[in-house]
């Protein structure tokens, strides 16, 4: 800021610039206003629901009840009203969270290669592949799925070509199996792990790979103590992009589990349709809600550090 | 190690190059079996009998496929058209202006469509509607997912356009200014004009989210509000002809075409 006094012509136009800048915040309303009224709000409801008690038909009798949070960890017996464990909800959040973890891990180990040879093509190349990976990361995630399902179905391409070439005599059922939503999950997820993978490795300063070599480290050191560290921002937000939306996924376990091997976000979904309880289904997705929090401060605990994320 | 082929390869690390290409073959394997299978003309989803179109010609006289892109296209063109004005406006209140306290919560605020997993903002959206329908009779039909589509297509019709503004070079406006030009003249004549690539592709962005939803839709949707999503998972509960392959091929090729024409605005701004 400018200590000197200002001529009285320069005092106008400064004072007009800053009523102009106050001004201008206020288009940020609009958007303000539909985003919180339509997304905050909805949210603040799901909060009090989850403390009401359900209407046989759906939506929910306005009384105060803990019954949700109760019901999530115990059901009551019928005969003589006592709270008996029951760990139904807990062991379908316990397998959702295996499921994000492992998918985690399987798009690191496929991801973070792919990004590095992304990274390391001739410009033009680069846009390509960011083009080849970003069209998926973008189409319709449900036709997606569809189309695993008729490849890994028991009359699916897989099946079909393997009985052809007399490989197996009978199908081998892939198809609504713990297999088919991990595979459903991963291939759902993998671009979000390749793209901010990339976005970090592109910008790596190769010379200290070639300063490693330089004092005769192999392949496997450089990799392991320059490249990993120096791409651990990306890393880490790869993971969280893979792991926050595997968590609460709802089409490829819908589509590819067949209601047998649910998760979190069916479990939900179901609550608020033919299980017609939506304190249960509120308290549910607020537990969910939970645990992305507990992922986000610690990717923002991360990021605060002195590694500042590309 | 003088070897200069060795020393160009420097950046090589064996194997990732196969890798690459394996997580290619993951991502694409599925959707080119799909479309190759929407050109089979005979009456198996996976078993190929011969090229024909004839899944197309039944798809396009299908009568519930013909109003559920009319609904499809109804809710994407308005929700588009909504999100992408309301976050023009956020973008320049955001950018253009010092920064106010406050403005990190509005950034969250916007954002927020973007952390909360998809399912939790549908049920939420769900239950907030199913209240207002209950205590003020209010029920707003398609209006309803228009509007839980607007929401959701703020945030990505706003990131474009803020980087756009963010990277814009402000002599420009500043000379504007400093030949007298209104606030206003200077907006419309200048920052306008040179935005129009965030704009396009934060639209590009909007449309494609909300012609592909499925999720939100799905919960929100009354009956009769069929959305071109939801006519595909109603179509794979029936028994399934390759007329679904045909339909889900033109919507791979709508989002494909949007992502691209999206992509290639973005690279051109950067040269």
């Amino acid at each position: 800021m400018m200590d000197a006094p200002l001529s009285p012509a320069a005092q106008v136009a400064a004072e007009n610039d800053k009523a102009v800048s106050r001004r201008s915040r206020l288009l940020s309303l609009p958007a303000l206003f539909i985003v919180f009224v339509f997304g905050v709000l909805p949210l603040v409801l799901i909060c009090i629901y989850s403390f009401l008690k359900p209407y046989q038909n759906g939506g929910v009798v306005w009384q105060f009840s803990t019954d949700a949070y109760l019901n999530f960890l115990f059901q009551r017996d019928i005969f003589d009203d006592t709270l008996q464990f029951a760990p139904d909800f807990l062991i379908i959040y316990g397998r959702s969270i295996w499921y994000a973890l492992f998918t985690t891990v399987v798009c690191l180990l496929l991801g973070f290669p792919t990004a590095y040879f992304m990274a390391t093509r001739p410009p033009e190349q680069r846009n390509w592949w960011v083009l080849l990976i970003t069209i998926p990361f973008w189409s319709n995630l449900l036709v997606r799925t569809v189309a695993i399902m008729f490849i890994i179905r028991d009359e699916g391409l897989i099946n079909d070509m393997l009985i052809y070439f007399h490989v197996i005599d009978k199908p081998i059922t892939m198809l609504y199996t713990d297999f088919a939503i991990i595979l459903g999950l991963l291939y759902s997820f993998l671009p979000f792990m390749v793209l901010p993978l990339y976005s970090s490795l592109e910008k790596m300063d190769f010379r200290l790979v070639e300063a490693g070599y330089d004092l005769y480290a192999s392949r496997w050191q450089v990799l392991r103590r320059i490249i990993i560290p120096l791409a651990k921002p990306g890393i880490v937000a790869g993971s969280l992009l893979v792991f926050i939306p595997a968590l609460g996924a709802y089409v490829p376990p819908l589509i590819l589990g067949g209601g047998r091997h649910l998760m979190i976000g069916d479990l939900i979904a179901q609550q608020f349709g033919s299980g017609r309880n939506w304190p249960l289904g509120s308290a549910q997705a607020l537990i969910l809600m939970a645990a992305v929090l507990v992922a986000l401060y610690f990717y923002s605990r991360n990021e605060a550090g002195p590694v500042k994320h590309g | 190690m003088a070897d200069l082929s060795k020393t160009m390869d420097l950046k090589r690390q064996a194997g990732f190059g196969t890798i690459a290409v394996i997580c290619l073959i993951i991502l694409y394997a599925p959707i080119i079996v799909l479309m190759l299978f929407s050109f089979n003309s005979g009456s198996q989803i996976t078993k190929f009998e011969g090229l024909g179109l004839s899944w197309y010609a039944s798809a396009f006289q299908n009568q519930e496929f013909y109003s559920a892109t009319k609904n499809t296209l109804i809710i994407s063109f308005t929700a588009t058209i909504f999100s992408t004005i309301a976050a023009v406006l956020a973008a320049i209140g955001t950018t253009r202006v010092k920064p106010w306290p406050g403005m990190s919560w509005a950034f969250m605020i916007i954002n927020l469509p973007l952390m909360v997993p998809e399912i939790i903002t549908a049920v939420a959206t769900l239950s907030f509607f199913a209240l207002i329908a209950g205590a003020f009779g209010l029920n707003f039909g398609i209006g309803n997912i228009i509007i839980a589509h607007t929401v959701f297509c703020i945030p990505f019709a706003y990131m474009p356009i803020k980087a756009r503004l963010e990277d814009m070079d402000l002599t420009l406006e500043n000379a504007a200014s400093d030949l007298y030009a209104t606030p206003w003249q200077a907006f419309k004549r200048i920052t306008l004009p040179l935005l129009m690539p965030g704009i396009a592709s934060g639209t590009a962005l909007a449309f494609i989210v909300s012609f592909d939803d499925f999720t939100i839709t799905q919960l929100v949707a009354g009956p009769g509000q069929t959305t071109l999503p939801l006519f595909i998972w109603n179509q794979i509960r029936k028994p399934m002809t390759p007329e679904i392959n045909a339909i889900s091929t033109i919507l791979l090729m709508v989002s494909i075409l949007f992502i691209s024409v999206s992509f290639l605005i973005a690279r051109s701004r950067k040269t």
